[in-house]
């Protein structure tokens, strides 16, 4: 299966958690840094992203890109 | 090892604004729908969009695209007027429920019955969020707002609209679709139709009315996850979704 990761672009996450429930391997989270704006924004804590983004489709504010790591 | 983007930011969404939007609220995700169908066919340089009164009104900071600004409701009317004095830009509206479904009922029902190549984007979620969560024309029965405390009554308030299916019993519209935005699937869905209403009117083929279920997670009370089971559990019963007309 295709290995992935997401990037997220903290300062735009308003910790909303759509793309944590969404996720179907699991591997989001709410951190616990605060971004600029107050929010606790998303992020990656384990390996196991399997680069279908539908974390990235169901974000409300684009702040997540999924790349697939080609070996 | 080298890294292919799968899913990353579309060119016509402006990277570096923040949305004003609450945190979980489902506009953002149509934005970025119309904005990818735009995209992809092609037609930034020909699309001009009609902004509406309600929450989505600062949407042409969020588009790279141009935009006029339309007093409340009156979107369509605007839209025609574009239209009329430049029939090869493709024209849409974008618009709320308290906006399209209120105060622009007339509009709609006779922009729609006039049958111009033009693309609506509806976003229903079933209150006025903008103002701060007054009870709008869809509504559902039961459902709290701050105009009806203790829900909506039948004998007090009528009953929710169900635009769609109130629009396909004109001759006029090409295209009548209702799509929701709570579940990645149906957000796949989404996608498809928003994106064929746009092809419909690059091809000259007639009106398209799109309407999308969104939520309202901050004057529905609900956290933003819970709002989209609120949505799939008490909305898509009452608003089915599908297809309501298809030329083809």
């Amino acid at each position: 299966m295709a290995k992935g990761r997401v990037e997220v672009r903290e300062e735009f996450c308003k910790s909303c958690g759509l793309c944590v429930a969404a996720c179907p391997k699991k591997v989001l989270r709410i951190s616990d840094s605060i971004n600029p704006r107050g929010y606790r924004p998303a992020e990656q804590f384990q390996d196991g992203c399997i680069a279908c983004g539908i974390c990235a489709r169901t974000c409300p504010d684009v702040v997540l890109t999924v790349y697939r790591i080609d070996e | 090892m080298s890294e292919t983007k799968v899913f990353g930011m579309t060119p016509t969404w402006r990277r570096d604004v923040h949305t004003h939007y609450c945190p979980g609220c489902t506009h953002g995700v149509a934005h970025r729908l119309v904005c990818e169908a735009i995209d992809e066919l092609g037609i930034r340089d020909e699309a001009i969009g009609i902004a509406p009164v309600g929450c989505a009104v600062l949407i042409h900071q969020y588009m790279d695209l141009d935009f006029i600004e339309a007093a409340h409701g009156r979107a369509p009317a605007v839209a025609y007027g574009i239209k009329a004095v430049r029939p090869d830009k493709i024209v849409f509206t974008y618009q709320g429920d308290g906006d399209l479904a209120s105060i622009g009922m007339g509009e709609i029902v006779h922009a729609v019955n006039r049958a111009w190549p033009l693309t609506v984007v509806f976003i229903n979620n079933a209150i006025y969020g903008m103002t701060g969560g007054q009870m709008a024309p869809t509504t559902l029965l039961g459902q709290k707002a701050t105009t009806c405390l203790s829900g909506r009554t039948a004998e007090a308030n009528g009953y929710p609209v169900r635009m769609c299916e109130l629009l396909a019993t004109l001759e006029g519209p090409a295209y009548i679709e209702r799509v929701a935005l709570s579940k990645p699937q149906h957000i796949l869905k989404a996608k498809a139709a928003i994106k064929k209403a746009f092809e419909n009117q690059v091809n000259n083929k007639g009106f398209s009315f799109i309407e999308v279920l969104s939520t309202c997670p901050t004057n529905w009370g609900l956290r933003p996850v819970e709002a989209c089971q609120w949505l799939e559990e008490n909305m898509i019963p009452y608003y089915p979704l599908g297809v309501f007309k298809d030329f083809e």
